[in-house]
């Protein structure tokens, strides 16, 4: 009976691009075998070696936010006229990053993208530690860190509310939305995992601590069945947030008077950065993750071209953008306008322009070659390739902008301090930090969700039921 | 088939080991009336729902009203923190206007949707929960691996022990198993209850403070966690300061520096200080006329007079001009200094209409030095010289081209 309506997606992929998205065994119990026992064995080396350094450099965070909020933002390269200096280069460049999660979690589920499943757990992880290295920015930027209360609706002492006609408050609401409906969708998505963790845990310890957190799951049909429309509902929420936030942060600058950032090109212009960095960085974890933890069946080379494709589509559309803010700003005649973009390119930050136009347009077309974009060395490097260009591309963004004004007596040429090198790097290290415990401890991979891109998911056609 | 023990029973578990089975299953328990049961399966099994009669959830309406009400609260606490209790007078806005609260009514619609989604989809499906009897079942742990259950619940009322079972066998079941009823030791442990409500004690702890500190009326000084500048250093007089490296808090005057009243208290000499001497102006030039002081006058002319009355004094400055056309009606011209009153004005005359402003001219005492005052009017008395001159004044030598 070839009743097509039945056919499931997973069924329609295979059909149209032969390699399974699980390769090797595929039946359920070494699915889940495959991903349990990263989290039941013992960690290679290279983890505590790797671990034992995000440690230190997060310990170097932790000191340079100390240092700072007990001298004062003084201690950063920040000065007028470039008073967003670094940390909100750094604040851009995580959120950012952080798109990639929801938008393969939710995007592609949309879309029923079955190759999302192999990535997704991981991609979503990486967003909340995104956004918390993120959200850390603007926080320690305000100076007085104490009164950040400040930014939310709640009644204080002076009797003063926000004001909500500023974009800098937009942002506020949408990255602190953007992270607890991310936290909520990565946590949903884990509980049937946390559940196969917990009834396999020999030790007394992990099987409270999974079973605390797995609610009590059994994969009960009627409970998988409320939770499958809400997990739908929850993708279908969080697709346009996605595209919300990263338009919001992008309206920080476009909403200003600023040559360079008063522009409407900005908030699409900034969702497709986001999604190429995002991209970007999770093939920058997945390929050693992959190699390190034995995941090689379940994020399998079809999923990192698919991801590489993405990074080259993005990485068009991002140059797409650099060439048409060029064009807008000589099509609006208005010669401060262009003063800003000839600035950038070829005023004193040229250096920075041409290093985020070579990572991020250059290098990444590369991967029109099927053999570099299937090439694991290849595509490790140039994805931190474009984690670089895309940090600049955010510095080009705010520094050119800033530094030479409206009035010429305060143009100014922004240089760093150690601290927001220390803070940069520092930040790294939360990120790491996170994701190493998350890579030890959590299911990395949607073992539910990858059994069910398997054949053994799905009833035969043309059998008797 | 184990049925030795006294407990109650919890209801039985069939297992069985593929989708296709597990379907057929369901089927069949369906047909047969069942109402109290389920299927157990390591993902979704798609199909299922229709095999086992599931009602369509009605989720979707609560996470369709609560992103309604998200919505509108968004809108309603930012028209009424904004328009209403605290308005932003900025750039003339409109205290109210809608484009601009758009996107954080959008962020709690998603939010307060989400939450709902999120929240509703546990409670509706019974979790968390602590204790699951079916978990006793040593079987049962591969329900989240690669074994698929049907749980038929003792208390469902077609449920009858050897019939429930035998219909279970038959359904192609691998195994067929009871399940008892927890005792009481399957309460989550004393340790773990108390410290879950030490740390909810705990956390309202902050909340409690703050109610209590709210409707304090205590009159001692506040508490002050960060000082910001409610302490600032300050100095008091006659005082010791540690500000300063002589500890001296009261500041000596600037070198050079020396109070209005000494000088006239002095009257070492008022036709430089004050331009007259008794009751009438000078007209002899106090000081010694220079080169120098000729140029310092032209520039401090440049300076602080051109503006008004223009380089050449004809009071066509820059202000002047411009104030004409924005207030014409309430605009006084600056004086021609060409006009032959000033030119009559004795040297001290001047020099007191700089220093202390006339009609409507401010006075610059407090901006220009008093020997700049002298040079100013030295350069002033050149230019109504040089607007008057003949071809005789050119110095001998002086080529005009
Ligand atoms: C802000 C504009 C302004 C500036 C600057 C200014 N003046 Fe005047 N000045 C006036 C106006 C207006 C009058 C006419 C006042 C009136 O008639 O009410 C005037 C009048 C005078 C007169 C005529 C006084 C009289 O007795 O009729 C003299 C002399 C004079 N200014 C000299 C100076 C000199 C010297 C300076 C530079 C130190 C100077 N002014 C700077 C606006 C200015």
């Amino acid at each position: 009976m070839a009743n097509t309506a039945e056919l499931t997606h997973a069924e329609l992929d295979n059909i149209i691009d032969p390699p399974a998205l699980v390769q090797g065994k595929d039946d359920l119990a070494s699915i889940t075998d495959t991903v349990c026992n990263v989290a039941e064995n013992k960690p290679p080396r290279a983890w505590y070696i790797a671990f034992l350094i995000s440690l230190g450099v997060l310990g170097m965070l932790g000191a340079s936010i100390v240092y700072l909020v007990i001298t004062g933002v003084g201690v950063w390269g920040n000065n007028q006229p470039v008073a967003w200096g670094w940390p909100i280069v750094n604040f851009v460049f995580w959120v950012g990053i952080g798109h990639a999660g929801t938008l393969i979690s939710a995007v592609l589920y949309l879309f029923r993208q079955g190759w999302r499943t192999g990535i997704n757990r991981f991609a979503e992880a990486m967003t909340i530690f995104a956004v918390i290295c993120a959200g850390m920015f603007p926080a320690i930027h305000v100076g007085r860190i104490w009164v950040i209360y400040w930014v939310f609706p709640i009644p204080n002492q002076m009797a003063l509310w926000p004001n909500f006609r500023s974009p800098l408050l937009w942002d506020v609401f949408a990255v602190s939305t953007y992270f607890s409906v991310s936290l909520l969708f990565w946590y949903m998505g884990m509980v049937p995992d946390l559940a196969s963790l917990r009834d396999r845990a020999k030790k007394k310890m992990s099987r409270l601590l999974y079973g605390i957190f797995a609610l009590g799951w059994t994969g009960a049909n009627r409970q998988w069945h409320r939770y499958e429309r809400v997990y739908l509902l929850l993708a279908a929420l969080a697709t346009p947030l996605v595209l919300s936030v990263h338009s919001v942060v992008s309206f920080d600058f476009a909403t200003s008077q600023l040559p360079g950032w008063h522009t409407t090109i900005l908030p699409p212009y900034f969702v497709a950065g986001a999604i190429f960095s995002g991209f970007a960085m999770v093939v920058t974890l997945a390929v050693p993750a992959r190699a390190l933890f034995g995941l090689r069946n379940l994020i399998t080379m079809r999923h990192l071209e698919l991801m590489n494709k993405v990074i080259l589509a993005t990485g068009l559309m991002v140059g797409y953008a650099y060439a048409m803010e060029f064009f807008i700003s000589w099509y609006s005649g208005n010669k401060y306008e262009g003063f800003a973009f000839v600035n950038r390119a070829f005023g004193s930050y040229a250096w920075a322009y041409w290093i985020m136009v070579s990572c991020n347009v250059l290098v990444p077309q590369i991967f029109w070659f099927k053999r570099f974009r299937r090439s694991i060395p290849v595509m490790f490097v140039i994805s931190i390739f474009v984690n670089i260009g895309m940090w600049f591309e955010r510095f080009v963004i705010v520094v050119t902008s800033l530094n030479r004004d409206f009035l010429p007596s305060s143009w100014h040429y922004f240089s760093p301090t150690y601290v927001d090198f220390a803070t940069l790097i520092g930040s790294f290290g939360l990120f790491l930090t996170l994701f190493l415990l998350f890579c030890r401890f959590l299911p990395q991979v949607a073992i539910a969700e990858v059994k069910l891109q398997t054949p053994h998911a799905h009833a035969h056609h043309g059998d008797d039921h | 088939m184990s049925n030795n023990s006294s407990a109650e029973l919890h209801g039985i578990i069939a297992e069985y080991h593929t989708v296709e089975e597990i379907l057929a299953a369901a089927e069949t328990v369906r047909e047969a009336g069942y109402t109290r049961w389920d299927c157990h399966t390591p993902m979704p099994v798609h199909g299922l729902d229709r095999a086992m009669g599931v009602r369509e959830t009605r989720l979707p309406w609560v996470v369709l009203i609560a992103g309604l009400t998200g919505g509108g609260l968004g809108v309603l606490m930012q028209w009424w923190m904004n328009a209403i209790d605290y308005n932003y007078r900025i750039s003339g806005k409109p205290d109210w206007s809608l484009p601009a609260n758009i996107p954080v009514a959008f962020e709690t619609t998603v939010l307060f949707a989400a939450f709902a989604a999120f929240f509703a989809m546990w409670i509706a499906n019974g979790l968390p929960r602590w204790f699951n009897p079916l978990s006793r079942n040593a079987r049962f742990a591969r329900a989240t691996d690669d074994r698929f259950f049907v749980a038929i619940q003792a208390s469902d009322p077609m449920f009858d022990q050897d019939a429930t079972a035998a219909m279970l066998s038959s359904s192609g079941a691998h195994a067929v198993e009871t399940v008892e009823e927890p005792d009481e030791t399957s309460r989550p442990p004393a340790v773990f209850r108390g410290a879950v409500w030490s740390l909810v004690s705990l956390a309202m702890l902050p909340l409690f403070l703050v109610a209590m500190a709210r409707y304090n009326t205590s009159d001692k000084p506040r508490v002050h966690l960060v000082p910001d500048m409610d302490f600032a250093k300050r100095i008091k007089a006659q005082a010791v300061s540690d500000l300063f490296a002589d500890g001296r808090g009261t500041r000596p005057p600037v070198a050079g520096t020396f109070a209005l009243e000494d000088m006239e208290a002095v009257g070492a000499d008022p036709a430089y200080y004050t331009g007259k001497l008794g009751d009438s102006f000078v007209t002899d030039f106090p000081l010694e006329v220079t080169p120098e002081l000729m140029q310092r006058g032209q520039e401090r002319f440049g300076i602080y007079c051109a503006v008004c009355h223009g380089d050449d004094g004809r009071g066509k400055g820059m202000v002047a001009q411009r104030a004409a056309v924005l207030s014409p009606a309430t605009w006084v011209a600056p004086t021609d200094l060409h006009t032959q009153p000033v030119v009559d004005l004795a040297s001290g005359q001047l020099f007191d209409s700089i220093s202390n402003g006339v009609r409507n001219m401010p006075g610059y005492s407090s901006q220009i030095s008093y020997q700049d005052r002298w040079a100013i009017v030295l350069y002033t008395r050149a230019l109504q010289r040089s607007q008057a001159a003949s071809a005789q004044d050119i110095p001998e030598g002086v080529n005009l081209r």
